[in-house]
């Protein structure tokens, strides 16, 4: 597949693929491209920021390498690890007479080598560069920023043993953070910025039916201003787009078409994760019902 | 909109113009913009203002402020305009008023148009009756005689205690632990795959980040500027997040960030709108666990509330906030100037509400009770609080 041709083709790749972005994003992807820069995406939980890299690989028709982060992620998780059991084996396996450097060489070759996502980006075979998804980087920890802004700079990894290997087609970086920690300005510099938002109702009920369609319009509808009614309460945790879908989606199985209170209320958990959340909206849910209902 | 000849200058002041107001705009972004240009209709003013955004901006806090500059910058100059009708005139920049002078005349725009001056001398408006007057008062804090002031600073800086560590999930190599299995296989390959000598691995160790919650309202005045001095020398060697409320929650993490004491001190009063106000704990802990708990609590964080505990909030409102902000965080600690004093008894509203749902009630009306409390951090448990 081609790569876009401008903002607009990004735009209708992503609505074709039933993604309902805001032309910002499309315009972040478009230069991300064109400067061969890394998207650092963030937002709230739950606001589509993973998705939007799943698509884009879909869009580029490239291969998803996704990385998940976490707290002590390291290079023998991210980048590669050699199969030590596998050249014990083979080393015991080997002659008495059998040359020792030659031995080496063999173990420390790429058949021994345990590929990880990282490597794996810089070095394939794709015809299309893939998408590298570097997910929830505010879960890992400085020691990996560190390392990845080396990564990020020239894409290139050096395995003592092999050699240096750099990237032929740079991938398509796509970073995602829930800003549950700053991550270093450093590593922001090198990447274009995306902030995506909450959709206002008419976009959110556009992603509903475009996402869930087997939510009848008129749910879909009741549900988004349901939620963009429960976003301006003071939460603990706000619910994201993904809550929004799962709710409608739920309601869908039960075989609604329009919202009821005591719908909504057997439903709730499917957008509130907070047990004082729930307690606390639970008295108001025939008043946002009718809110809802009037939207 | 921009034409083309004029483009590259006029990038280059919009740049200088971010900067001002404390947005990163160097170089290398301004060659980033540059280029970025180069693929986007110019004359569609949505996608030229994305992209630019999308180059300059590179944390969510800035985007007001870029959205703001934008406006100013890229919109028709209209000297004659009343406020309010160039677009966006609601927003404001973070100038100094020098620059703010500067660039008005550079864009040929009135003062007020960019000074953000004017905003802190807005009265909020409140809910309730008690803190109707919410003293919106540019507070100097000089209870505290010079002399005074350095002897503190002196004691809190060279005080000798730090923040416990806790254990991260990274793993070094180490005498004793688990095996490490990658290092072992190595060295056994040397010979010829026997395990000779295992080699063992454990735990990096860290220290807790500490996040302070500072009670600055009017009943706390006196010891204020104390546990700002205590804020400021910690957070020159701790990982340190400070919060100052009282009838609002203010994050004065950066405005610390000064080396120099007063310079610091200066910039948090300027930074800070509701010095000496009425008291609110409950509202302030809602915010902090709504806004701020997700950011600051992760890595087993230690969180210390400095308070008198005269709260004029909903009791029940503050147990239900200190139950959550205790679940998120390592250890629950609340500092209460009042209790050095003798006779003391913790029987105001807010006091009695909060005592069940913290870890530990410690004094902190002198230094030797700032020093012990170093003692209980430096103590802290390695592994993550079990409740």
């Amino acid at each position: 597949m081609t790569a876009p041709a401008s903002i607009d083709d990004v735009e209708r790749r992503l609505r074709e693929r039933r993604y309902i972005g805001d032309r910002g994003l499309a315009t972040s992807i478009f230069l991300a491209l064109k400067l061969e820069k890394p998207l650092f995406i963030e937002g709230e939980a739950g606001v589509g920021k993973t998705e939007a890299a799943k698509v884009m690989a879909d869009v580029l028709g490239a291969r998803l390498i996704r990385l998940q982060c976490y707290e002590g992620i390291d290079l023998a998780h991210a980048v590669y690890e050699w199969n030590y059991p596998r050249q014990l084996l083979h080393i015991r396996l080997m002659g008495e007479g059998e040359d020792r450097r030659t031995a080496e060489r063999e173990i420390f070759s790429s058949d021994f080598l345990l590929r990880r996502p990282l490597l794996d980006a810089i070095d394939n075979d794709d015809p299309t560069p893939p998408v590298l998804l570097i997910d929830e980087i505010d879960r890992s920890d400085e020691e990996f920023e560190a390392f990845l802004l080396e990564l990020l700079s020239d894409f290139q990894v050096s395995i003592p043993e092999i050699g240096t290997i750099k990237a032929k087609h740079a991938p398509f970086v796509v970073i995602t953070s829930n800003r549950t920690r700053e991550v270093h300005d450093a590593l922001k510099r090198r990447c274009l910025y995306h902030w995506i938002d909450y959709p206002d109702l008419e976009k959110e009920v556009e992603i509903v039916r475009a996402r869930a369609p087997e939510a009848a319009e008129s749910l879909a509808r009741e549900v988004a201003a349901l939620v963009q009614g429960l976003r301006s309460m003071e939460l603990y945790k706000v619910p994201g787009v993904a809550e929004t879908l799962d709710w409608a989606r739920s309601l869908a199985a039960l075989g609604a078409t329009r919202i009821d209170a005591a719908l909504v209320d057997a439903t709730l958990g499917a957008a509130l994760k907070y047990q004082e959340d729930l307690e606390r909206i639970r008295e108001q849910v025939p008043a946002m019902v009718e809110k809802a209902r009037g939207a | 909109m921009p034409d083309r000849p004029d483009l590259l200058p006029r990038l280059g002041a919009f740049a200088r113009l971010l900067h001002d107001a404390g947005v990163e705009a160097g170089p290398r972004r301004l060659t980033d913009a540059t280029r970025a240009l180069t693929f986007v209709d110019l004359k569609m003013e949505p996608d030229f203002r994305n992209a630019l955004r999308a180059v300059f901006v590179s944390r969510k806090d800035d985007i007001a402020t870029f959205e703001a500059a934008f406006d100013i910058f890229w919109a028709p100059p209209n000297p004659h305009a009343a406020a309010g009708v160039i677009p966006g005139r609601g927003r404001s920049l973070p100038l100094s008023p020098e620059r703010a002078l500067a660039w008005s005349n550079a864009l040929g725009l009135n003062s007020s148009q960019l000074n953000r001056q004017q905003d802190t001398n807005v009265v909020p408006e409140t809910s309730s009756g008690y803190s109707a007057q919410e003293l919106l008062r540019q507070k100097d804090f000089d209870a505290m005689t010079w002399q005074e002031t350095e002897q503190v600073r002196r004691l809190l800086e060279q005080a000798p205690w730090r923040v416990a560590e806790r254990r991260t999930r990274r793993l070094r190599a180490a005498r004793s632990g688990s095996i490490d299995l990658r290092r072992t296989a190595r060295h056994a390959i040397r010979s010829s795959g026997e395990l000779v000598r295992l080699f063992r691995r454990r735990p990096r160790l860290r220290r807790r980040p500490l996040v302070l919650v500072c009670d600055v309202s009017g009943s706390m005045e006196r010891y204020s500027r104390l546990l700002m001095i205590f804020a400021h020398a910690i957070s020159r060697r701790e990982d340190l997040e400070a919060f100052v409320f009282s009838t609002r929650l203010t994050r004065i993490t950066r405005l610390l960030r000064h080396r120099d004491l007063d310079r610091a001190l200066a910039s948090v009063s300027k930074g800070v709108h509701d010095f000496s106000g009425g008291t609110r704990i409950g509202d302030a802990l809602a915010d902090f666990n709504r806004r701020w708990a997700r950011r600051v609590l992760g890595h087993g964080a230690v969180v210390i509330i400095v308070s008198d505990g005269w709260d004029r909030g909903d009791p029940s409102q503050l147990t239900a906030e200190l139950i959550h902000l205790r679940r998120s965080a390592h250890r629950l600690i609340w500092l209460n100037p009042l209790l050095g004093s003798k006779g003391y008894e913790p029987l105001t509203r807010g006091m009695v509400a909060a005592l069940p749902y913290c870890d530990d009630f410690l004094a902190a009306h002198n230094v030797q009770a700032l020093d012990d409390l170093g003692q209980l951090l430096a103590g802290l448990d390695r592994r993550s609080a079990r409740r």
